[in-house]
């Protein structure tokens, strides 16, 4: 079982000592890991968590009468209650487990949407989601019928609010809202966004795949109805992560894959199926990964999420800062608000080229599309280069990061 | 600035060869063939290089052939070579030179070339992508887009 770490940490930047891969060596440089926003290293507590359970509680949940699945059993379910106090859900009964923001959004595209949805019927996203809070709805739009309308954003890369607005008809269904933009790093003014829909009874899910591991979540404070996020943004393991739902509308909803775990009695006359949140847990779950996750909650509670906010938001704006005194640096993505991310390009340097040249002395940045197509769209681009920051970044990753750049464009020039 | 090792910037260098940044600035047959017998996309999904190589082929002879898109300077490059180097040559040939490149771009180790007839001198510029394996995509879309384009395959070819 995971071990709650006691506070010690005379300021973030200890952080750093406790994450064993950023201690190393690329092509002879030290590793400055600025591509947390794609996956965030793991701290030894979860690491240990994790390999704790595999050595010693392995077995499955829900089901055994012996010692190991009570102990699999208790330490699953209390990662979920973790999850739910770390977030402020008002109830077990809404924390869904899954495999990933991806997977929780489609939960919500199949399971809440596509039965209600009807011919004419909208679904309104924005211009600057991720491909996983788009093409679940457009998959359910082609089912039904629904149309996907998205509200468009400007060059600073907010999202232009009173467009957005004037999107939201009578026939909206749902607005799915990315929290934190992963390629542009905007924090969306998703209270407002919530407030707005209250207002016309429309319900919202926020993608919050790259808010949680940056700030304090509050899904009762927020109001939202659905709440996506992945563990392993937020320093735990790969292939687990959850969706947050309100009681009432996933009591309405009907299960989203068939399996054990999620019935209470079948027979060939029909299933009855299990209780929240477990109707929408079918089969074995990422048990490993899920008290990983759990052991990861317990890592940024001692940090404390307030200590991070301010550690990042002071390090982002270092890191633009100094990219900006670079000649032939072009910033995409300079909202007023923002956290963690920042999208650049340099000179005409593909930013493939780039990161290659980069890791090349020991700095790994994220270059692409950012799974977020519509958005180079919009800015013109193929793809930018991303570096974003996690709490055990420090100035001496972005120093790294500038002189790399200036490099490269020694080779370029 | 900190100091760049001298070994560190020998293999970049081995990478970012002068003939490969050459060919990447300024592109030959950078264009569209109006006519053209045969043409095919090409697209890398993890970097977003997208190419549309065109072929005018005669008899069985490729008497002209370009590209037009957009990419890194790796498949820029190596497209950019690589119309220069099948114009004037049988689909065949060209084909041959397609199996010869990919292969040793994609070997491990050593390559043991065949003699096809074609020398492939300049090609070796691009020998340096064969230490970056997410990059050896780059070098060699171009020459899968030819591939089907030759083949009168219509769909678009993926790297991935």
């Amino acid at each position: 079982m995971s071990q709650p770490q006691e506070t010690r940490f005379s300021s973030v930047a200890d952080c750093r000592r406790d994450f064993p891969a950023l201690h190393q060596q690329v092509h002879g440089h030290p590793l400055a890991f600025l591509d947390s926003a794609a996956s965030a290293q793991q701290p030894e507590s979860v690491i240990q968590a994790v390999s704790h359970y595999q050595q010693h509680d392995h077995a499955n949940v829900h089901r055994g009468v012996y010692t190991l699945s009570h102990r699999a059993t208790e330490a699953y379910e209390g990662a979920r209650d973790k999850i739910r106090s770390f977030i402020n859900a008002s109830s077990r009964k809404e924390v869904i487990l899954t495999s990933g923001t991806t997977e929780s959004i489609n939960l919500v595209a199949q399971s809440y949407c596509r039965p209600r949805l009807q011919a004419g019927d909208e679904i309104l996203i924005t211009h600057m989601e991720h491909h996983a809070n788009l093409v679940p709805w457009q998959l359910v739009c082609e089912q039904t019928g629904a149309k996907l309308v998205a509200a468009p954003i400007n060059k600073a890369g907010e999202l232009e609010i009173d467009a957005f607005d004037k999107l939201v008809s009578d026939r909206t269904r749902l607005i799915a809202v990315a929290h934190v933009s992963n390629a542009l790093g905007t924090v969306n003014p998703v209270k407002d966004i919530i407030c707005r829909a209250k207002a016309r009874d429309i319900p919202v899910l926020l993608d919050g795949a790259q808010g949680v591991p940056h700030m304090s979540v509050d899904v009762q404070a927020l109001d939202c109805d659905f709440y996506a996020f992945s563990a392993h943004k937020m320093f735990g393991p790969t292939g687990t992560g959850v969706l947050f739902g309100k009681e009432a509308l996933l009591e309405d909803m009907p299960p989203y894959q068939g399996g054990g775990d999620m019935i209470l009695e079948v027979s060939f006359d029909g299933t009855t199926f299990n209780e929240l949140p477990y109707k929408f847990e079918a089969g074995t779950p990422n048990i490993s990964g899920v008290i990983g996750l759990g052991a990861a909650i317990d890592y940024l509670l001692s940090v404390g999420m307030e200590n991070v906010a301010q550690h990042e938001t002071q390090l982002l704006e270092y890191m633009m800062q100094q990219l900006s005194n670079i000649d032939g640096m072009r910033l995409i993505g300079t909202a007023a608000t923002k956290a963690s991310v920042q999208s650049f390009l340099v000179d005409d340097i593909h930013p493939h080229d780039l990161g290659t040249i980069l890791d090349h002395q020991g700095v790994a940045i994220r270059t692409g599309h950012h799974c977020a197509m519509p958005v180079m769209d919009y800015f013109g681009v193929p793809g930018t280069a991303r570096a974003s920051v996690a709490l055990y970044n420090n100035r001496d990753d972005i120093d790294q990061l500038v002189n790399a750049i200036r490099k490269a464009q020694q080779i370029f020039s | 600035m900190n100091a760049i090792d001298i070994n560190q910037d020998d293999e970049l260098r081995d990478l970012y060869r002068e003939l490969i940044l050459d060919h990447a600035r300024n592109p030959r047959h950078f264009h569209k063939i109006d006519g053209a017998t045969h043409t095919a996309a090409g697209i890398n999904p993890l970097c977003g290089d997208k190419l549309r190589v065109y072929a005018k082929v005669d008899g069985d002879v490729i008497t002209e052939a370009s590209f037009e898109g957009s990419g890194c300077a790796i498949s820029v490059a190596s497209a950019s070579l690589m119309t220069d180097l099948v114009t004037g040559l049988s689909v065949q040939t060209a084909l041959d030179c397609f199996a010869e490149v990919t292969e040793r771009l994609t070997s491990p180790g050593q390559h043991v070339g065949h003699d096809i007839g074609v020398n492939l001198d300049k090609i070796r510029a691009l020998d340096g992508v064969r230490d970056y394996p997410s990059r050896v995509k780059c070098a060699t879309l171009a020459w899968h887009a030819l591939n089907s384009a030759v083949k009168g395959q219509s769909q678009p070819v993926s790297t991935e």
